[in-house]
C-alpha cells in the first residue's frame, strides 16, 4: 500500500466552507451563456471528442458491446467529418469484447472496477477486479469513493483505499466517482474531491448514474477544489460531469462551467469528459441542425 | 475616452495565464446580441401630463442617446417651470376628484394590472433600459424588469390594507409626491417610487434622469393601457433644473429623491421650513468585509457581483474590501483570476458581463478618481480585455495597498473600481467599516453565524448583507444612516413615507 | 346564447384530488336540489377512501407549496383570481341555481377577497411575525409557519363566498387543503376547482370532495395526518363530536372569526422562535 500522504490532514484542514446559495446561484448565472453559432457548433463537436460513451446493465451482452462501439467510432455513418468518441465505458467482464471492438481506433476503454457502483466489497476483492480490468485491456478504471467511510467519519480510510486502487491501476488512468448526489450538501463534495485528488486520482467524477446524477452546482463545486489543488501543487486533474446528461444544451453548459472557472487548459479530453449514452444522439441532432437550420428528428439517427 | 497615467513603479501585473480566456481559446463565444427590433422608439416624446402626452411649454427639447454607442435614440421634452406646474395641477385634481376616494381594493387593481403589463412586456423594457442607460441586458432583463413589476405587485397588496400595517393610526394619504429619481435604474427606481406612493392613496409628478429617459416614458403608456386614471401619475423629463422646480413646488407635498449627496442636501435646504415630507436615497462607500474563514469562491463571487453588477454603477455597491490579512495572498489571486474571465462589451449582448458607463461626465468622474488612486501611492490592477472603439466604457479595475485616507477609498466612485483594505479583528474591520459619513450598505463574509450578528449588530448602514451582496425584494426595506440619507424604501416601512397619521394622545 | 332546439351538453360534477376530476370510487352519487326541491345535478358522494386519497395527495404537495416564495405564491393565487374574472358568466350563473340572491356582488366580493388574501402572502411576516429582544447576547426572530395540510369544512352559505373566505386564508401562507363543499350548495366549489386546476395552483394543494357531511366529517376530523380542521361549516349538532375526534392527535380546531383578517390566515399557521447568539 502506498505511503500515507503527512500533508493530508493539514490538506484537508484548509479545504475552505461552501455557501449553497452562492454556489448554485453561480452555477445558475453561467447557465444562462448564449453559446450560438461558430461557438456552439465548436461545443457540439468537442463534447463528442470528450464523451465517455456508456452501458452498465445488468443485460449487457456481447452484441451490445459491439454495437455500441461501432457507434463509439463512427457515431453518424452517413457523415465522416463527426469525431470519435473519446472512450466507451463498462463493466470489467466487457472489457474484452469492447477492446476488440475497437481495435484500431483511437477510442479507450476505460472500465468501472471495484464493487461499483456501492463499493461496499472487501477492499482485497475491489483491487483485484481493477488489476483484472487492466490486464484485459482497460486503459481507465473508473472507481467509486467510498461513501460509507467517508460519511461515517473514516476518511482515512477513504483516503487510503483510494491511493491503493491507483497503485492497482498500472499505467491505466484512475477516475475517482464522487458520487455528489449522495454526498448531502457541498462542503463534503468539495472536501470529497479534495480528499481524491491527494491520494492520486487522475480524473475526479461526479455520479455512477444510478442515484441523481451530476448539477451544475455541484459540478462548479468540484471545479473550484480541481482549480484549488492545481493552485497548490501544480497538479492538473482531470473533471468529468456524468449522471442525468441527456441534452446537448447540458453538455454546453458544463463546458461553460468548466471554462469559466478553470480556463482553456482544461478543453480537451485529457482533462474534461462526459459520461453519457443518449446525450450522443442529440448532439447530432444539434450538429445537424446547426448545419441546415431545420429542427432534427430521432428517425435520423441510429440507436445502437 | 481618457488615458490613465500609470505610475512607473507599479503597473498592471501580468494577467494570470491559469484561466485566463485569451483570443486563442477555441471557446470564445460568438456574440449573442438581442435584438433591437421588439422595441419601437419614438423620434419625440412629450410630457406625460394628466394620462396625455403634450408639447412642453418651455418649447425646449434634448436628446437622449445611447451610451455604448453614442447614437442618438430619441429627442425628449426639457419641462420648464410652467410645465412642472401643469403636471402638478394635473396630480393635485386626480387626488382630490378620483384618486383619494377610491377604496384601495380599487387602487390595488390598477397597481396589480401594472405588474401585470411589466411582465407581459418585460423583453421590450429590457432593451430599452440597456439601449438608454448601458447597462447589460442580462441584468435589465433578470433583475430590474422582473423587481419592477415585483414592487408594482407588492405594494398593490398593501393598497387596502394599510390599518392593518399601522393599526390604531389612522393612516391617510398626504396629497402629490414630487419624486426625482437617478440613472443607474430608471425603470426600478420608477416602480421604487410609484408603487407605494400610488398603494398609499397619493398622486405622483415623477422627474427620470436627464440621461435615462426612456422607460419612464414608456412606463407612462402602459399606465394608459391599464386606464389609470389620468392624472395619477405624470412624468415630466428634464435636466437639475426641472428636478429643482419640482421640489420647491409649493402644492407638492412629499419629496422623494435618489441621486447624489450633494444634490440630496441642496433638496433639504430648499425645502426647509416649508413643512413637506422628505425623503433621500443619496450615496455610499459600502464596506465588503472578508473574514479568513469565508465560504471564499462564493466570497470572490459577492466582492465581484458588489462592484461589477452595474457597472458599480450602484449606491449600495460594495466599493471598499476589507480583508482579514491570512486571507488576502489567496483572495488576490482568485479576484484577478476572476476579474480575467469578465466580459466588457456590448450590453445587448446577452454575454456581456459589464456594460457601459452611463455617461461621458461619469466616465470622466471614474478616470479622475483613478488617476488620484496611482497618485497617491495605490497599485492598480485591470484584467486584459478590449474596449469597444465608441461609447464609454472603462476596465473593472482593482487597487491594492489602499488606505483610508486614500480619496478612492473615501469618495464614492460610483464605477467599476474596487479599493482593497486590510484588516486583523472584528473591532477593527467594524471601526474601518463605519469610518465614513456614509451608512447605505456593508457586506460581511464568514462562516461564523455569531460573528455575522455581532457585526451586523454593530455596523452603520442601513442594509447589511451576510455571505451574499446586492440583493433586493420589494418585501425588504431599504435606505441609509448618515449622509446616505434617510426613510426606507421596500416592506412595511417603505409605506410609512407616503402616510399621514392621526396625532391623538390616549387614543386607545 | 343557446340556439332555439339544441340540446344542451351537462355537465359531470366530479371530485378534485391531485389535480384530476376522479369519480368516487364508491361508484355513488347524490341529487344536488335548488331550492324549489328541483335536481340541479348529481354530486359524486365521495368515501372515506376518496378521503384518504385527498390528504394523502395534500400532504404529497405540502412541502413544495410551502416551498416557494411567498412572492410567487401571492403570484400563483392572483392569477386564479384572473381566471375566476374571466369565467364570471359561468359563476353568476352556478351561485344563481345554487340560490344565491345577488349573483354578481356575491361573485365580486369573492374575486375582491380571493385577491385580498393572495396580496397577504408576502407580508403577514411583516404583521404577525417578530423580533424579540430577549435579555441576553442573543437574536431572536418569530416567524409563522404553515402547519401543513388542512382540513376544510366549507360553509353552506353564500355558496361560494363562503368557501372563499376559508379556503383563500388556508393556503396563503402554504398550507394544502383539503375542502368538504357544502352538501346542499356544493356545485360552486367544483366549478372554483375547475378554475385552480387551470391556474398554476400545483396538483393536490387544493383537493375538493362532494359528498355527505355524515359521512366524511369524522373521518376528516380523525385522520392523523391533518394538522388543522376548519369547522366553520360542521353543523352544529356534529361539532363536539368532531372536536373530540380532532384531539387524538391534536389538531388545531378553526373556525371562522371574521371575514377579513390577517389573523384568518396565522390561524393556520406555527409560530417558530429560532435563537442565534451574536458574539465575534
Amino acid at each position: 500500500m502506498k505511503g500515507l500522504d503527512s500533508g493530508f490532514s493539514a490538506a484537508l484542514a484548509r479545504v475552505p466552507g461552501v455557501d449553497a446559495v452562492g454556489l448554485e446561484e453561480r452555477a445558475a448565472a453561467l447557465c444562462k451563456r448564449s453559446i450560438k453559432k461558430d461557438t456552439k457548433r465548436w461545443a457540439l463537436d468537442f463534447l463528442i471528442r470528450c464523451m465517455d460513451l456508456t452501458t452498465l446493465e445488468g443485460a449487457d451482452t456481447q452484441g451490445k458491446i459491439v454495437a455500441m462501439c461501432g457507434k463509439a467510432i463512427r457515431p453518424d455513418p452517413m457523415d465522416r467529418t463527426i469525431p470519435s468518441v473519446a472512450a466507451v465505458c463498462v463493466y470489467p467482464a466487457l472489457v474484452t469484447a469492447a477492446k476488440g471492438a475497437l481495435a484500431g481506433s483511437n477510442v479507450r476503454v476505460a472500465s468501472v472496477a471495484g464493487a461499483f457502483p456501492s463499493g461496499l466489497a472487501p477492499l482485497a476483492e475491489r483491487l483485484s477486479e481493477i488489476r483484472d480490468a487492466v490486464a484485459s485491456g482497460a486503459d481507465e478504471i473508473d472507481i467509486v469513493l467510498n461513501r460509507s467511510a467517508f460519511l461515517g467519519g473514516g476518511t482515512q480510510e477513504a483516503f487510503d483505499e483510494i491511493a491503493a486502487s491507483k497503485e492497482a491501476c498500472g499505467a491505466a488512468h484512475l477516475k475517482v466517482i464522487l458520487e455528489t448526489a449522495e454526498l448531502g450538501a457541498y462542503d463534503p463534495i468539495r472536501r470529497a474531491a479534495a480528499l481524491a485528488m491527494r491520494a492520486g486520482a487522475d480524473f475526479v467524477k461526479t455520479s455512477t448514474g444510478k442515484v441523481g446524477g451530476a448539477t451544475p452546482a455541484s459540478a462548479l463545486c468540484m471545479m473550484e477544489a480541481v482549480r484549488d489543488f492545481h493552485r497548490e501543487t501544480g497538479r492538473r486533474v482531470g473533471v468529468k460531469i456524468s449522471g442525468g446528461v441527456r441534452q446537448a444544451k447540458q453538455g454546453i453548459q458544463y463546458l461553460v462551467i468548466l471554462h469559466e472557472t478553470l480556463g482553456a487548459d482544461w478543453l480537451m479530453p485529457d482533462l474534461f469528459r462526459v459520461g453519457a449514452s443518449t446525450l450522443l444522439n442529440d448532439v447530432l441532432m444539434q450538429i445537424g441542425t446547426q448545419r441546415s437550420g431545420r429542427y432534427q428528428g430521432p428517425d435520423y439517427f441510429t440507436v445502437d | 475616452m481618457g488615458t490613465i497615467r500609470k505610475r512607473t513603479s507599479s503597473g498592471a501585473s501580468a494577467p494570470s495565464k491559469r484561466g485566463a480566456i485569451v483570443p486563442a481559446s477555441p471557446f470564445a463565444y460568438a456574440p449573442a446580441p438581442e435584438s433591437r427590433g421588439i422595441v419601437k422608439i419614438k423620434d419625440r416624446y412629450g410630457l406625460f401630463i394628466g394620462g396625455r402626452f403634450v408639447e412642453p411649454r418651455s418649447k425646449r427639447h434634448f436628446e437622449t442617446i445611447s451610451p455604448s454607442t453614442e447614437e442618438v435614440l430619441s429627442v425628449v421634452a426639457d419641462a420648464g417651470e410652467e410645465d412642472v406646474d401643469r403636471a402638478v395641477a394635473a396630480a393635485r385634481t386626480a387626488y382630490a376628484k378620483t384618486w383619494r376616494a377610491l377604496p384601495g381594493r380599487e387602487r390595488a387593481k390598477y397597481l396589480y394590472r401594472i405588474a401585470r403589463a411589466l411582465q407581459e412586456r418585460a423583453r421590450e423594457f429590457a432593451v430599452l433600459e440597456t439601449l438608454d442607460g448601458g447597462k447589460p441586458i442580462k441584468e435589465s432583463r433578470d433583475v430590474d424588469v422582473p423587481l419592477a413589476a415585483a414592487h408594482f405587485f407588492y405594494y398593490a397588496g398593501w393598497a387596502d390594507k394599510l390599518d392593518w400595517a399601522f393599526p390604531n393610526r389612522r393612516p391617510r394619504p398626504l396629497g402629490v409626491a414630487g419624486q426625482v429619481i437617478p440613472w443607474n435604474f430608471p425603470l426600478l427606481m420608477a416602480a421604487w417610487k410609484i408603487a407605494p406612493a400610488l398603494a398609499c392613496g397619493n398622486t405622483v409628478v415623477l422627474k427620470p434622469a436627464e440621461t435615462t429617459p426612456l422607460t419612464a416614458l414608456l412606463l407612462a403608456e402602459v399606465l394608459q393601457e391599464v386606464d389609470l386614471p389620468p392624472g395619477v401619475v405624470n412624468v415630466v423629463t428634464g435636466a437639475g433644473r426641472t428636478g429643482a422646480a419640482l421640489v420647491a413646488h409649493p402644492d407638492v407635498n412629499k419629496v422623494a429623491f435618489t441621486g447624489s449627496t450633494d444634490v440630496g442636501k441642496a433638496i433639504a435646504r430648499s425645502i426647509a421650513g416649508s413643512g413637506k415630507r422628505l425623503t433621500l436615497e443619496l450615496g455610499g462607500k459600502a464596506a465588503n468585509i472578508l473574514f479568513s474563514d469565508a465560504p471564499i469562491d462564493q466570497a470572490v463571487e459577492g466582492v465581484i457581483n458588489g462592484i461589477f453588477f452595474n457597472q458599480g454603477h450602484v449606491c449600495c455597491a460594495g466599493s471598499r474590501l476589507l480583508v482579514q490579512e491570512p486571507l488576502l495572498p489567496v483572495l488576490i489571486a482568485k479576484l484577478k483570476d476572476r476579474l480575467q474571465t469578465l466580459r466588457v462589451g456590448d450590453p445587448l449582448d446577452k454575454n456581456t458581463d459589464v456594460g457601459a458607463i452611463n455617461s461621458r461626465m461619469q466616465l470622466g468622474k471614474i478616470e479622475e478618481l483613478v488617476q488620484s488612486g496611482i497618485d497617491e501611492g495605490a497599485e492598480i490592477y485591470q484584467p486584459e480585455c478590449t474596449l469597444p472603439a465608441k461609447g464609454f466604457f472603462f476596465k473593472p479595475t482593482l487597487f491594492l495597498g489602499v488606505s483610508q485616507s486614500h480619496r478612492i477609498a473615501r469618495e464614492e466612485i460610483f464605477g467599476p473600481v474596487l479599493s482593497v483594505l486590510t484588516f486583523r479583528t472584528p473591532e477593527e474591520a467594524v471601526e474601518k467599516a463605519n469610518n465614513t459619513a456614509y451608512g447605505l450598505s456593508a457586506g460581511i463574509w464568514t462562516e461564523k453565524g455569531s460573528r455575522i450578528l455581532w457585526m451586523a449588530q454593530r455596523l452603520r448602514a442601513g442594509v447589511v448583507w451576510a455571505n451574499t451582496f446586492n440583493r433586493f425584494d420589494p418585501s425588504s426595506p431599504f435606505g441609509g444612516y448618515k449622509e446616505s440619507g434617510f426613510g426606507r424604501e421596500g416592506g412595511l416601512h417603505g409605506l410609512e413615507a407616503y402616510l399621514a397619521f392621526e396625532q391623538g394622545a390616549g387614543r386607545g | 346564447m343557446a340556439s332555439a332546439g339544441r340540446v344542451r351538453i351537462r355537465k359531470t360534477y366530479k371530485l378534485f384530488v391531485g389535480g384530476a376530476f376522479p369519480r368516487s370510487e364508491s361508484g355513488r352519487a347524490y341529487p344536488v336540489k335548488d331550492a324549489r326541491g328541483d335536481v340541479l345535478a348529481q354530486a359524486a358522494r365521495a368515501s372515506r377512501k376518496d378521503l384518504r386519497d385527498a390528504i394523502r395527495s395534500a400532504r404529497g404537495a405540502f412541502r413544495s407549496w410551502s416551498e416557494k416564495t411567498a412572492y410567487n405564491r401571492g403570484q400563483i393565487l392572483y392569477r386564479v383570481a384572473e381566471l375566476l374574472e374571466g369565467r364570471r358568466a359561468q359563476f353568476e350563473e352556478e351561485i344563481a341555481r345554487s340560490g344565491g340572491r345577488k349573483p354578481a356582488r356575491e361573485l365580486d366580493a369573492a374575486i375582491d377577497r380571493w385577491v385580498w388574501y393572495a396580496g397577504w402572502c408576502d407580508k403577514v411576516h411583516h404583521v404577525m411575525g417578530t423580533v424579540n429582544p430577549v435579555a441576553g447576547p442573543y437574536f431572536v426572530f418569530t416567524i409563522p409557519e404553515p402547519t401543513g395540510v388542512v382540513g376544510i369544512v366549507a360553509p353552506d352559505e353564500p355558496a361560494l363566498l363562503g368557501l372563499v373566505s376559508r379556503l383563500a386564508p388556508a393556503i396563503v401562507s402554504g398550507n394544502t387543503a383539503v375542502v368538504l363543499a357544502s352538501e346542499t350548495k356544493p356545485l360552486p366549489a367544483v366549478t372554483l376547482a375547475e378554475v385552480l386546476a387551470t391556474s398554476d395552483v400545483p396538483p393536490g394543494v387544493v383537493n375538493v370532495l362532494t359528498g355527505l357531511r355524515s359521512e366524511l366529517v369524522p373521518h376528516l376530523a380523525g385522520h392523523m395526518d391533518v394538522n388543522a380542521i376548519d369547522v366553520t361549516g360542521v353543523p352544529r349538532e356534529m361539532r363536539a363530536d368532531t372536536e373530540k375526534l380532532a384531539a387524538e392527535n391534536v389538531k388545531r380546531v378553526v373556525f371562522a372569526k371574521s371575514d377579513e383578517s390577517p389573523y384568518e390566515i396565522t390561524a393556520f399557521t406555527e409560530m417558530k422562535t429560532v435563537w442565534h447568539p451574536m458574539g465575534a
